[in-house]
C-alpha cells in the first residue's frame, strides 16, 4: 500500500512537521505478591490493607526480591526479542513524597535486567520495527488521594512495592496510530506470556510519552517533552497530537521548546508544564546496599525460553500459512491469546472459512455489544463448530443460522437442540419445494408475465415469496434451481 | 551477693543452671544495680515489670535448653524490640514502639535470655563518644568526666559497670570495638552477613553489623553463637551452618602467623599504645605464634572512604523518617515540604544532619563519580589489601584505638578529630571482615586500652582463640570502684 497516504504530519502553511515519539511503558507484573515483600497485589482492596512493614518502610525492614517477578521480567524480555542481562543491579532512586514510604524507590538504573530488543508492528502500510532500549524492574509507589478532604491528603499504600516493568522504546514511533498499535502489541505479547494483564482501567499499564517535532526531512531530533503517566491509549493519542501541535506553534512563532516534564489534562485536552529541566529531581541513584546484584544463570534463561508459549507473531505466521488467512484476519484472531484459542478450537472439526467469518463478524459483534471477553462467550467453541457444520451440511441455511445463533447467544444451548425444537431444519425435499414454487408462481401470474416480458428484477421477488411461504426454511440453492427451471419452462410453453 | 558483680555471663548461666540462683534473683540484682546507676545514663528505656515477669515465667518452667537460659540482658537501643520503645538515640524515634522483634534479639530470647532494657547510643549510631544521643551522653564508669566511646557507648558502660552481664551492640565503623577498648571490655564485630540486620535501625547498610560485647572472650564466643545465624529476611545474610564458637574455643595458638601492619603505626600515637601493642606481640610470640611484618598500603584512604560511603547510605536510609508514618512529626509547617523540613530539622541532631548533608552531596549528580564511585573503588582496594595479606597470615594484630577514653566535650566541636578515633577500626568494616577488641592494659592515667585482632571473613573462631590465649596472659583487671552508686 502507498505509505505516503498514511504519513502523519502536522501541516502548517509553511511546513510539514514530523512527530517523533518514544514511550516508557509501566506494566504491572502479574504476581500474587509484591516485588520485595509478601503482601498481596490484589486490586480493589480497602486502602492500606495490603501493606507489610517492608512496604511502609519501618525501621530495620529489609527488601527480599520476589523470584517470580524476576522470572516474569525475563519472560517479557524474551517476548520482546531482547537481550537478558546475566547481571543486573537494583538501585535506589531517592526523592521525598508522602506516598513513597522509604524516601526512595527501588529501581534499576545503570544495569537493567533486560537490554535491547525489538517489536514488530503491523501497520496498514506494512510492518514496522520499533526498537526497545531496555526493560527494568521497579517498585510502584503508593497513592496520594487529594480530593477526599479539603485540608488533608490521604495515602493508600496498597500499591506501594508492587512490581512494575518499565519498557523503554527508542524514539522510533512517528504517529498516534503507531503508538496505539505499539501499546496494543506490547499488551498482546505480555498477555500471551501472562506477565501483565494490560488492564488500563486498573492502572496495570500506563505510559510516559516523550514527544518532539522536526521539519520533514530534518535529521536532528527536536527538543523533547515528557508527558507523564498517561493511562489510556486514547489519551496517549490525544496527548501526542495536542503536544505536537503546541510545539509546532511555538517553533513557528520563533520560540524554543524547553525540555520539561508535562501533564496531560484529559478534560481540557491540553498539556501543562509540571517541572522544567532545572527543577528536575536529582534522584541520587546508587546501588541498594540491602540487595545483592542480581545474577541469572544462562541455563535458567534457556529453561524459560523453552517453555515460552507461541507468541502472536509466530502464531500469525502459522495461521496465514496453515489456514490461508489474510494478514488482517490473522491479526484479528491472534490479538488475544483467548481468541486464537477459541478459533483453533472451532476449526478442529468445522470449515475454516466459515469459522473465521463467524468469529470475526457475528461472534465479535455479540461480545462487543455485551462487553464480554471471548473466554466468557455464551456460545462455546464446540457449539459454534456444530452450527457451522449444520450450515456446511445443508441442514440449515446461512440465514436461519443467524437466527439459531441469536438463540444460542441468549440460551447457551446447542444448535441441534434449537433447530429441532423450533423446527428450523432446512426444507430440501425437491418435490415439496416444487410445490411451493408452483404455488407462488400461480398466485402471482401477473408478475410472471411481467418477468417474461423482460422485467427480470422480479426474480428476487419470487425468491422472497418462496422463502416467506417456507418460513425461511427452503434450501436456497434448490429453490434457485427449481425456480429457474420453472420460469424457463413457462417461457417455452 | 556482691560476688555477682564479678561474675561473667558464663558463670551466671551456670549458677542458674545449677539452681544456685533463680532467674528472678539475678534479674533483681541487675535491676538494683541499674537503679543505682542513673549518673551513668546508660539506659534509655527500662521495662522492669516485663523483665520480672519473664524471669518469674522462666523460674516456673525452668527450661534450660537455651544457651542463655534465664539470663537478663540489656541491648543497644538500635535493635527493634516488640512492644518496647526503640529510639536509636534520636528524638525522631523517641515515641516509636515497634510491633516486631529484630532477628538478632529474637535469637537471644529464643536461647532463653530476658530483655533487661534498652541502652543509650549515639543518634542512629553516628558518633564515637555517645555524645550525639538525644537522651544525653553516657558516662564511662572508668571516670566521671570520660566518654565511653561510641556508638555502642551505653552498652559498653553498662557492661563495665555490671548493669548487664553481657550485651550486644552494632559496629559500622568501630562502634563495638572502640567503646570496648575505652571501657576495658571485649567487643567483636563479626563478618558482614553473619548476624542478620533485619530489625536493626539502619545506619549504613553495607557496613552495619551486630556483635557481642562481654567481659571476657569465653562470654564473647557464647554470645556470638547465640545471636548469629542465617536469616532469609536479610538478603545480605550468609547462608551457612551455625558455628559452635564456645565449644571450639582453644587457647593453643602455636604455629599461627600474625601480621603486624606498618601502616597502623600512626603519627602522634601515644607511647603507651605502642607499648601495649609490643606487649601483645610478645605474648603471641611466647604462645608460639609467628610474627610477620605486613603492609596494608591503602589504610590511609580508609577513613575518607568510610566518610563517603557511610553518610551516602545513611542519607538514603534516614529518608524514611519524614513524620508521615511513625515517629516524631513537627506540628509546624503549612504544606508537605515544610512539614518534612520542620520534622527533620527538629527531629535530627547536628551529627545526623551533618552526615545526611555529606551523603546527599556525594550522591548528587555531577559529584557521584568523583566521590561515591571513587570511594567504592578504593573500598575494593582496601579489601584487596586484606585479602592479599590473609594469604600469608592467619590474623592481624593492631591497637583498637589511637587513644584512650577522652573527656566529655573534648572533641564534640571538632568532628574531624572525633572521626580519627575510628582510624584502626574502619578498614575492617569496609572489608567486611571480623575483628575483636580485647582489653590489653591501662595507660598512665589508668584508662583501659584495647588490642584488635582481625581475620579473614568467617574466621571468627581463629580470632576468638587468639584473643582467648592473649587474655590469659594479659590478666586485665578493671581499676575503678562503683563510684556512681
Amino acid at each position: 500500500m502507498d505509505k505516503e497516504k498514511f504519513d502523519y504530519y502536522i501541516k502548517t502553511e509553511k511546513n510539514n512537521w514530523e512527530v517523533v515519539i518514544g514511550l516508557e511503558v509501566h506494566a504491572q507484573v502479574i504476581s500474587a505478591s509484591k516485588l520485595f515483600s509478601g503482601s498481596s497485589t490484589k486490586f480493589g482492596a480497602k486502602p492500606n490493607t495490603q501493606v507489610s512493614l517492608v512496604d511502609s518502610a519501618f525501621p530495620g525492614m529489609l527488601p527480599v526480591v520476589n523470584q517470580y517477578c524476576i522470572e516474569q521480567a525475563i519472560k517479557t524480555g524474551l517476548g520482546l526479542n531482547a537481550k537478558i542481562n546475566l547481571l543486573s543491579i537494583f538501585d535506589r532512586k531517592n526523592y521525598f513524597y508522602a506516598d513513597l514510604p522509604a524516601g526512595y524507590q527501588i529501581s534499576q538504573y545503570k544495569n537493567p535486567i533486560v537490554g535491547e530488543g525489538e517489536v514488530t508492528l503491523d501497520m496498514p502500510y506494512g510492518s514496522k520495527k520499533v526498537r526497545i532500549e531496555r526493560l527494568h524492574l521497579e517498585q510502584d509507589a503508593g497513592k496520594s488521594i487529594h480530593d477526599m478532604s479539603p485540608d488533608n491528603t490521604f495515602v493508600d499504600l496498597n500499591r506501594s512495592g508492587v512490581a512494575l516493568m518499565e519498557i523503554v522504546s527508542k524514539p522510533d514511533l512517528r504517529s498516534p496510530s503507531e503508538v496505539n498499535t505499539y501499546v496494543k502489541k506490547l499488551r498482546t505479547i505480555m498477555r500471551y506470556l501472562g506477565t501483565c494483564d494490560g488492564n488500563m482501567q486498573e492502572g496495570s499499564l500506563r505510559a510516559d510519552v516523550n514527544v518532539s517535532v522536526r521539519k520533514k526531512g530534518e535529521k536532528k531530533f527536536g527538543t523533547r517533552c515528557e508527558i507523564k503517566n498517561v493511562n489510556s491509549i486514547k489519551f496517549m493519542e490525544m496527548a501526542i497530537d495536542t503536544e505536537a501541535k503546541r510545539q509546532v506553534e511555538l517553533l513557528e512563532s520563533g520560540k524554543n521548546i524547553e525540555q520539561e516534564t508535562r501533564l496531560f489534562d484529559t478534560k481540557k485536552n491540553e498539556t501543562r508544564s509540571m517541572r522544567s529541566k532545572e527543577e528536575a529531581h536529582d534522584y541520587r541513584y546508587f546501588p541498594d546496599p540491602d540487595l545483592l546484584p542480581l545474577e541469572i544463570e544462562h541455563s535458567y534463561i534457556e529453561k524459560l525460553k523453552k517453555n515460552l508459549p507461541e507468541l502472536p507473531d509466530q502464531k500469525k505466521k502459522r495461521f496465514i500459512k496453515k489456514f490461508k488467512l489474510t494478514p488482517y484476519e490473522a491479526n484479528v484472531l491472534v490479538s488475544e491469546a483467548d481468541t486464537s484459542k477459541y478459533f483453533e478450537e472451532v476449526i478442529k472439526d468445522a470449515d475454516i472459512k466459515l469459522a473465521k467469518n463467524w468469529i470475526i463478524v457475528e461472534l465479535f459483534a455479540v461480545l462487543n455489544k455485551k462487553n464480554l471477553d471471548i473466554k466468557d462467550s455464551p456460545v462455546s467453541p464446540k457449539n459454534l463448530s456444530s452450527l457451522i457444520n449444520a450450515i456446511s451440511s445443508g441442514e440449515i441455511s446461512g440465514k436461519i443460522a443467524k437466527k439459531v445463533f441469536e438463540m444460542m447467544v441468549e440460551s447457551g444451548d446447542e444448535p441441534s437442540k434449537i433447530i429441532k425444537e423450533k423446527g428450523l431444519k432446512q426444507q430440501s425435499d425437491p418435490k415439496e419445494l416444487e410445490k411451493i414454487v408452483l404455488k407462488v408462481l400461480e398466485s402471482n401470474s401477473d408478475k410472471v408475465s411481467q418477468y417474461k416480458s423482460g422485467k427480470e428484477k422480479l426474480y428476487g421477488f419470487f425468491i422472497g415469496e418462496i422463502m416467506k411461504a417456507s418460513s425461511g426454511k427452503a434450501n436456497p440453492k434448490l429453490v434457485n434451481d427449481i425456480l429457474k427451471e420453472k420460469l424457463k419452462n413457462d417461457q417455452k410453453s | 551477693m556482691s560476688d555477682l558483680n564479678k561474675s561473667t555471663l558464663l558463670e551466671i548461666i551456670n549458677l542458674i543452671k545449677l539452681k544456685k540462683i533463680s532467674s528472678l534473683e539475678i534479674t533483681n540484682h541487675f535491676i538494683k544495680n541499674i537503679e543505682k546507676s542513673k549518673n551513668l545514663n546508660c539506659f534509655i528505656t527500662t521495662c522492669f515489670e516485663k523483665t520480672i515477669k519473664s524471669a518469674k515465667d522462666f523460674d516456673a518452667k525452668k527450661d534450660f535448653s537455651g544457651l542463655l537460659s534465664g539470663v537478663p540482658l540489656a541491648v543497644k537501643d538500635l535493635f527493634c524490640t516488640k512492644n518496647t520503645k526503640t529510639t536509636a538515640g534520636s528524638k525522631i524515634l523517641s515515641n516509636f514502639i515497634p510491633t516486631y522483634e529484630s532477628t538478632v534479639t529474637d535469637n537471644l530470647w529464643s536461647e532463653g535470655a530476658i530483655l533487661l532494657g534498652k541502652l543509650n547510643c549515639d543518634e542512629f549510631a553516628m558518633g564515637s563518644s555517645n555524645e550525639t544521643s538525644f537522651f544525653g551522653n553516657t558516662i564511662n564508669p572508668v571516670g566521671k568526666n570520660l566518654v565511653p566511646g561510641g556508638s555502642s557507648g551505653g552498652s559498653a558502660s553498662a557492661l563495665a559497670a555490671n548493669l548487664t552481664p553481657a550485651t550486644i551492640g552494632t559496629d559500622t565503623g568501630g562502634s563495638i570495638r572502640q567503646p570496648a577498648s575505652f571501657t576495658g571490655t571485649v567487643g567483636l564485630k563479626p563478618t558482614y552477613g553473619l548476624c542478620s540486620r533485619w530489625g536493626i535501625v539502619a545506619f549504613a547498610s553495607s557496613l552495619d553489623q551486630a556483635g557481642p560485647m562481654t567481659k571476657n572472650v569465653e562470654d564473647c564466643a557464647l554470645l556470638l553463637e547465640a545471636m548469629s545465624g542465617y536469616d532469609e529476611k536479610d538478603s545480605t545474610s550468609i547462608n551457612k551452618k551455625k558455628e559452635n564458637y564456645s565449644k571450639n574455643l582453644n587457647p593453643k595458638i602455636n604455629g599461627l602467623k600474625i601480621g603486624i601492619p606498618k601502616e597502623y603505626r600512626v603519627e602522634n600515637m601515644p607511647k603507651e599504645i605502642d607499648g601495649l601493642w609490643k606487649k601483645g606481640i610478645d605474648i603471641l610470640k611466647n604462645s608460639g605464634a609467628k610474627i610477620i611484618d605486613i603492609s596494608l598500603p591503602h589504610t590511609k584512604y580508609a577513613l575518607p572512604t568510610y566518610y563517603i560511603v557511610a553518610p551516602a547510605e545513611a542519607s538514603s536510609n534516614l529518608a524514611r523518617y519524614d513524620g508521615i508514618k511513625f515517629g516524631y512529626r513537627s506540628i509546624k509547617g503549612k504544606n508537605l515540604i515544610e512539614m518534612y523540613e520542620n520534622t527533620r530539622g527538629e527531629g535530627f541532631g547536628d551529627e545526623v544532619k551533618r552526615r545526611v548533608l555529606i551523603g546527599t552531596y556525594v550522591l548528587s549528580s555531577g559529584y557521584y563519580d568523583a566521590y561515591y564511585l571513587k570511594a567504592q573503588k578504593v573500598r575494593r582496594l582496601i579489601k584487596n589489601d586484606f585479602d592479599k595479606c590473609f594469604k600469608g597470615v592467619d590474623a592481624i594484630l593492631t591497637p583498637s584505638t589511637p587513644s584512650s577514653a577522652f573527656k566529655i566535650g573534648e572533641k564534640s566541636n571538632d568532628p574531624i578529630s572525633m572521626y580519627l578515633n575510628d582510624i584502626f577500626t574502619v578498614p575492617v568494616n569496609l572489608a567486611g571482615i571480623p575483628a575483636i577488641s580485647i582489653p590489653a592494659g591501662h595507660d598512665s592515667k589508668g584508662y583501659p586500652l584495647g588490642l584488635q585482632l582481625i581475620s579473614k571473613a568467617l574466621d571468627e573462631q581463629k580470632i576468638l582463640n587468639l584473643a582467648f590465649a592473649m587474655e590469659k596472659s594479659i590478666d586485665f583487671k578493671q581499676s575503678f570502684n562503683r563510684w556512681w552508686e
